[in-house]
């Protein structure tokens, strides 16, 4: 086996905070190439000279007899604003292209699940409470922390195949734009989805769309587009102010777990969105008796999760959309960056005051 | 009554009511059947609907069975094809002439829905049955503007939707159902409940008295069992729920299973809460009418008194006067301000409550200037009660009946996070006169309507709906539309 330079979180982020230019400077996003030449040295800097083999972002296993032992990352849930394994102590062993063990990551299990719970709940009116214009920046940070972690994530991606390589680079720009479209969204949506009401009576009217509240996003357990649903789950309903919960595929779960490292470099308060890596058939039926998750954003569901999720939620009149989107229709911003993905996560409230003197 | 000088009358006689019946003559059928691809149909089985005020039967109406759901389902797929084709202007002006015939008569539908639901002459011919006829004019105008409604995205209808109605509004309830479905494009099979089914069934004489094409709207009659068939027929493409969150959560298991799209308007326990800095008079006016109007069978009542400990015993005493002066009665006099309970089910609902909270040990004060009428009819003194604690069942459960809590906060932090201490989440009210403080509560309440310095306001143009295990959907406005469309 070759060898593999370990990398971990701070090669995304050095190189997106210390090496990327000042604001000030025009064109940051004008295309990915200008990005690219920018920053020639980028690889090199954590990479062995000697090393013929592009860096590998996510460290696997090498074996002893290699020059040099690589340090592998843990994988973990991000709970709360912190990184946790599972209290369960379990893990899943992450493969690699030829079967081989590529990582480990947590498998999240119902008590994981209910901190994460608890987490959203208290951090939910907060981040309600921010401003719209402040709730877009940081969307639009989580998008600028991505692309800075575009290499550790398609790494995560492909897991070692560098066969996939390109349709992962095209996953993940996808994923970085639909953040854009909807860091957008937060102080525009209402205006799209609210109005004044004109009632027949002296009275000022008007309906305005608030977060529901802790929202639950199960993506799709998909190896090959492991991050840009569960992204396109999340955005709409977070851009909105409601906290979230997302649970991430199972068969790659490295993915999830590099978000939650990006959430958390994003200014997104501890607590606001929260990451699980574990079995849909463990948590599914958890997670749709839950009463304190308000609603759930869930594609590519199977029947019988389906089932499971709508019966059980009708217990706490739970909001919940279940998606059934292909590959490609991941990728239509058409469909899925539209305000109709952020209304199932808003409740419309009406106000009225008489007006006279 | 001008008196003569150096004559005596007493104050008393002076100030007495005569009794002022509302005296516009209503037929009513022995029997009927259901409404079913344009045609009455035969009464078969039947069961009685009964005045609440005098226990009387007014007639008969046809149980239905799961053979007559499934040939209302048919019709109104049938109907579907052609309906949904049909150019919205020209949807809407059928749903225009129903408004239309729906004003021409009025006066004979609020007679109806009083003696057939006991809700008094003054609320069905002010508010409910205009406020029926402003729904479906309001929606006549959005049948040909559905492309404008919908930012970026191409509505399309649901299908045919199965209807479920509580007994609280028949017919304003029907309106907020068939208006909008109807304007969107879609057919309609709607149940109403069983103890009050005849202003619904007036209402099909009007869709075909304007040639609303066959099958677009089939109601049928009966029980729970045949709502319970209505729900679980394979043929609907929709369900719309008001009522009980109890029955509503059954409904939303059912439409789970086959995985179709449902509206649930559900139960509430919804607070008002009233600042020592708000108008207190005011405040009184839409309490009463928070909690009284339709004997309390509201689904959005604000049930729970939230006062501001410094002006709580003058609230109450500004309470009890105002009480004082409500008239229990008849409900076709058109002085009543309370009427009769809408059934004996009910009412013994309501007196379990009352002496539960007797038992927790909350103080009960039952006040009127009528009390009730003797004999005949189910009849509820309008009831407030005092020392409630945050645990007391009453602070909690729906009473669905002229019944409210009265409790005190101290800051407006106690006050929303004891307002949002529920379930539910329907409605809420704020007195104050300070303006910061009422977007700042009113933004904070878990609740889709927020009443601010007034209580129990409806219009067709103002979307209507819960938070929570009030239900989710809205009816009314433009957001109400989204439930009847394919995006």
């Amino acid at each position: 086996m070759k060898l593999r330079v370990a990398g971990n979180s701070r090669v995304g982020c050095s190189r997106s905070v210390s090496a990327r230019p000042k604001y000030s400077q025009p064109a940051c996003h004008p295309s990915r190439e200008p990005l690219k030449q920018r920053f020639p040295a980028t690889r090199r800097c954590t990479a062995p000279r000697s090393a013929p083999d592009p860096p590998r972002f996510v460290a696997a296993y090498t074996d002893g007899m290699s020059e040099r032992i690589s340090v592998t990352k843990t994988h973990k849930l991000y709970i709360n604003g912190a990184f946790p394994r599972s209290e369960s102590g379990r893990s899943i062993d992450v493969q690699g292209p030829k079967g081989e063990t590529f990582a480990h990551a947590c498998l999240a299990s119902r008590k994981d699940l209910r901190e994460a719970v608890k987490g959203a709940g208290a951090a939910q009116p907060g981040w309600a409470g921010r401003t719209a214009y402040n709730r877009g920046q940081i969307l639009y940070r989580i998008a600028e922390m991505l692309e800075g972690k575009r290499l550790e994530m398609v790494e995560a991606i492909t897991l070692g195949d560098d066969k996939k390589k390109k349709n992962a680079e095209r996953e993940v720009e996808a994923s970085v734009d639909r953040l854009v479209r909807f860091a957008g969204w937060t102080d525009k949506y209402t205006q799209v989805l609210g109005n004044s009401n004109p009632v027949a009576g002296p009275f000022y009217t008007f309906t305005i769309p608030e977060p529901t509240g802790v929202v639950v996003c199960v993506a799709p357990d998909d190896r090959a587009l492991p991050l840009l649903p569960l992204v396109s789950l999340i955005a709409p309903a977070l851009c909105a102010g409601n906290a979230i919960v997302g649970v991430g595929s199972v068969t790659n779960p490295l993915p999830t777990s590099v978000l939650g490292e990006v959430m958390h470099t994003s200014d997104v308060p501890g607590g606001v969105v929260n990451l699980l890596t574990g079995s849909l058939d463990e948590l599914v039926p958890w997670i749709s008796e839950h009463r304190a998750i308000e609603a759930v954003h869930a594609g590519g569901l199977s029947e019988e999760h389906a089932m499971a999720l709508r019966s059980g939620a009708s217990e706490n009149v739970k909001r919940v959309r279940t998606r059934d989107i292909d590959h490609e229709g991941w990728f239509d911003d058409e469909t899925c960056a539209s305000p109709w993905w952020i209304e199932p996560f808003v409740e419309m409230k009406t106000i009225w005051h008489p007006s006279g003197v | 009554m001008t008196t003569a000088p150096g004559t005596t009358t007493p104050a008393a006689t002076a100030w007495d009511y005569a009794p002022a019946p509302e005296r516009v003559p209503v037929t009513i059928a022995d029997s009927y059947g259901h409404f079913i691809d344009g045609a009455f149909t035969p009464a078969g089985k039947t069961m009685p609907t009964l005045n609440p005020a005098t226990e009387e039967t007014l007639s008969d109406v046809t149980v239905g069975s799961e053979a007559d759901v499934d040939r209302a389902v048919q019709a109104a797929r049938k109907a579907l094809p052609a309906w949904s084709a049909l150019p919205g202007a020209e949807r809407g002006k059928y749903l225009y002439r129903i408004a239309r015939r729906i004003q021409e008569r009025a006066r004979e539908l609020a007679v109806l829905e009083t003696m057939d639901g006991g809700k008094p002459i003054k609320e069905s011919r002010d508010v409910d049955v205009p406020i029926v006829a402003h729904h479906f004019f309001y929606h006549a105008g959005w049948a040909d503007k559905l492309k404008y409604a919908f930012a970026g995205a191409t509505p399309s209808p649901v299908g045919v939707c199965g209807q479920i109605i509580p007994w609280n509004f028949p017919l304003l309830m029907a309106a907020w159902k068939i208006a909008p479905a109807l304007a969107c494009g879609n057919t309609v099979v709607i149940k109403p409940a069983e103890t009050t089914p005849l202003s619904l069934l007036r209402l099909a004489e009007i869709f075909e008295e304007v040639g609303l094409p066959k099958g677009v709207v089939n109601v049928i009659t009966g029980d729970r069992d045949t709502g319970g068939a209505l729900a679980q027929h394979p043929g609907l493409d929709k369900i719309a729920f008001t009522g009980s969150t109890a029955v509503g959560k059954k409904l939303a298991k059912v439409a789970a299973e086959r995985n179709i799209p449902i509206t649930l308007e559900l139960g509430g326990k919804s607070p008002n809460i009233v600042f020592e800095d708000g108008a207190i008079d005011q405040a009184i006016e839409g309490v009463v009418r928070g909690i009284y109007f339709n004997q309390g069978h509201v689904c959005c009542a604000g049930s729970r008194l939230f006062v501001q400990e410094s002006i709580h015993d003058e609230v109450v005493r500004r309470l009890t006067h105002r009480m004082k002066s409500l008239r229990v009665g008849d409900p076709l006099d058109k002085n009543t301000d309370v009427g009769a309970i809408n059934s004996r089910e009910q009412l013994d609902r309501i007196e379990a409550y009352l002496g539960t909270a007797d038992s927790e040990g909350a103080q009960r004060h039952a006040c009127s200037s009528t009390g009730t009428p003797g004999g005949k009819g189910y009849w509820c003194e309008p009831t407030f009660f005092t020392g409630v604690q945050e645990a007391h069942t009453l602070a909690r459960e729906e009473v669905f009946g002229p019944v409210l809590a009265v409790m005190t906060f101290r800051t407006p932090e106690e006050a929303l996070m004891r307002a949002n201490n529920t379930p539910y989440g329907l409605s809420a009210g704020v007195w104050t006169d300070k303006g910061a403080k009422i977007f700042s509560v009113a933004t904070k309440l878990k609740a889709g309507v927020v009443w601010c310095n007034t209580f129990n306001n409806f219009d067709p143009a103002a979307p209507f709906g819960g938070y929570r295990e009030s239900g989710f959907g809205r009816e009314g406005g433009v957001q109400g539309l989204r439930a009847y469309v394919k995006l």
